[in-house]
């Protein structure tokens, strides 16, 4: 049904896509940055690999390792961090995430160092990859749109209204920020089961700021606009391969336009629905005065 | 012990470039509560107006770094003109700044990786490459020059910040924009000001990096470096700033002298979260609730 490629290219937009899903409930949803991601990424990514290679795990098993390694130390950090405010919030995160690359650098006799970690046996097909994903959204939605999802929106609106209304802030934060954490552990246990093979600095700073530009493309605070940012970011560039080097000149351009045009981002707070689609083709007028309203 | 000194001053030396950016993170933070991620850009474009000014012919190498310093200003002040004021005016959340800056800093980058390339570049260095022996204490002439250039920049905008009537407005409206403009400060003024001048210390950091080391797309993540002494000075103040730049650069060279280089970065982030842990505004930063 697929060749190779396209099922390489399916399976890393899968990925990124958990990834992004766990970035969009925590910044799209309490309006926290982590710009560490990519470092639970690769938390759960090493005990995903260590899991299968050095003690023969089965697939699954290891992913919830990996993902369970990264909810754990998400969890210890954000008792730490999450009560810092706004950029010094992100700046912690921003510092772990360099730390986690280098000290798995420095750690060369368990993860192999700057030389990577080999021979992870390849499990990620394309199927296994489409599932997580949908799997990953649905809880993602519960989530959402569960009690808990309605205290975080309630903390985006109005930190101090929501402590006011007796949403205890610290817990919920945290509760969102270990809920992004795990989804990074659970992207990276995928990734490396699909690379084989896994160094460093595959998740640097760079992979974090590209999950948080990937969220708010797609618009902070709506999982179908994550879904759509992420499909945005990484499938044009493989159509566009033969510029790829003007591809991240052409996202962080994409960003400021973003910011300054259309400042929610591709869908805003609102998600995706057919029932609006169908309603604006068939009556442009009608959904023009649904938005004045609100 | 001769070695301990010689790699304090090589920290300080570091750590005073790393000041010069950490003053325009500052500066910024103070005005508009933004960290603004495009500045260690802003660093790196100066370097290459200056690299591509020495390129031309007959072009004496003072007058190639005024045109780098000169480049970098401007650039902050187009960041300002272009995109955060229409973001300002829009009314949208601080944080909308944030990202706008680091889509800035995203397309800096690649901007500069698609024109120059990602190769390495060296400034040509003022004096020739050497060290000032001071009683078997060996210290480089460039660290000399970084240390001395970036301590008198530091001097004159610690001077304009406190002294003149322009100082004046820009604590003014750090303290509450609205307020000084009801009282007849030109905040957009003032903070176009602020901007070039951020972007002019930037520009002066880049060259030295660049006359250190090497300079080369991506060396704006200096600017990094430059936020985490911030922050650890504690946002938007420019003492603590400075405070914080030293602090790191004499840290890591520290431990890059007597640890081990490899570990240098992980210990220096650890020092950060340390020191917000206990104190999670900075050493110097002013527990403010941020503005909802």
């Amino acid at each position: 049904m697929l060749n190779s490629f396209q099922e390489g290219v399916l399976i890393i937009c899968c990925v990124n896509m958990i990834a992004v899903l766990g970035m969009s409930v925590l910044t799209g949803f309490t309006r926290l940055f982590s710009f560490g991601n990519a470092g639970f990424m690769s938390i759960g990514a090493y005990a995903a690999a260590i899991c299968s290679v050095e003690y023969h795990m089965p697939f699954v098993v290891s992913i919830l390792i990996g993902a369970a390694a990264a909810g754990a130390v998400s969890y210890v950090l954000g008792s730490l961090t999450i009560r810092l405010r706004g950029d010094y919030f992100l700046i912690s995160c921003l510092g772990f995430g360099e730390c986690v690359r280098v000290l798995f650098n420095y750690t060369k006799n368990i993860t192999g160092g700057a030389n990577g970690y080999s021979n992870i046996p390849y499990k990620t097909t394309g199927i296994v990859a489409v599932i997580c994903t949908v799997l990953a959204f649905i809880i993602a939605w519960n989530f959402i749109h569960s009690r808990y999802g309605q205290a975080l929106s309630a903390i985006r609106e109005n930190e101090l209204a929501a402590a006011a209304n007796g949403i205890n802030v610290v817990r919920y934060k945290k509760m969102s920020f270990v809920f992004s954490a795990i989804y990074a552990g659970w992207a990276g246990g995928l990734y490396a089961h699909y690379l084989r093979f896994i160094t460093p600095t595959l998740f640097n700073l760079g992979k974090s700021s590209e999950l948080v530009i990937t969220t708010v493309l797609g618009g902070l605070g709506s999982l179908t606009g994550s879904v759509l940012g992420t499909i945005i970011v990484q499938i044009l560039p493989e159509i566009f391969r033969s510029m790829s080097e003007y591809r991240m000149l052409f996202y962080g351009i994409a960003v400021v336009l973003m910011i300054l045009l259309r400042p929610d981002g591709l869908y805003g707070y609102r998600e995706f629905s057919l029932k609006r689609l169908i309603a604006r083709i068939t009556n442009p007028g009608k959904s023009k005065t649904a938005k004045e309203q609100k | 012990m001769k070695i301990l000194i010689q790699q304090i001053i090589t920290g300080i030396s570091i750590g005073s470039v790393y000041a010069l950016i950490a003053s325009g993170y500052a500066l910024v933070y103070s005005l508009l509560d933004f960290s603004n991620w495009a500045h260690g850009e802003v660093c790196m474009l100066g370097a290459y107006v200056c690299f591509m000014a020495t390129t031309v012919n007959n072009m004496p190498y003072w007058l190639s770094c005024v045109l780098g310093i000169g480049g970098a200003a401007v650039i902050s002040f187009l960041n300002e003109k272009i995109a955060y004021r229409k973001i300002r005016n829009n009314g949208s959340p601080n944080m909308f700044l944030m990202i706008a800056a680091m889509g800035l800093s995203t397309t800096y980058q690649n901007l500069a990786n698609v024109i120059w390339g990602s190769k390495f570049k060296q400034l040509p260095k003022i004096f020739s490459v050497g060290t000032i022996n001071f009683d078997g204490i060996y210290i480089g002439t460039t660290d000399m020059l970084c240390l001395g250039l970036s301590a008198v920049a530091l001097v004159i905008l610690l001077l304009i910040i406190n002294k003149s009537k322009f100082g004046l407005h820009v604590r003014a409206v750090a303290c509450s924009s609205r307020t000084a403009g009801l009282l007849g400060v030109k905040i957009d003024r003032v903070i176009a000001v602020v901007f070039m001048l951020a972007g002019a210390l930037a520009g002066l950091a880049g060259i030295m990096y660049g006359m250190k080391y090497n300079i080369y797309p991506t060396m704006g993540n200096v600017g990094l470096k430059a936020f985490i002494a911030s922050v650890i000075g504690g946002l938007g103040s420019v003492p603590g700033a400075i405070a914080g730049a030293v602090l790191l650069g004499l840290i890591e060279t520290v431990v890059s002298g007597y640890i081990s280089s490899g570990l240098r970065d992980l210990i220096s982030f650890c020092l950060l979260i340390l020191i917000l842990l206990v104190r999670p505004s900075g050493l110097f930063g002013v527990d403010v609730q941020e503005k909802a």
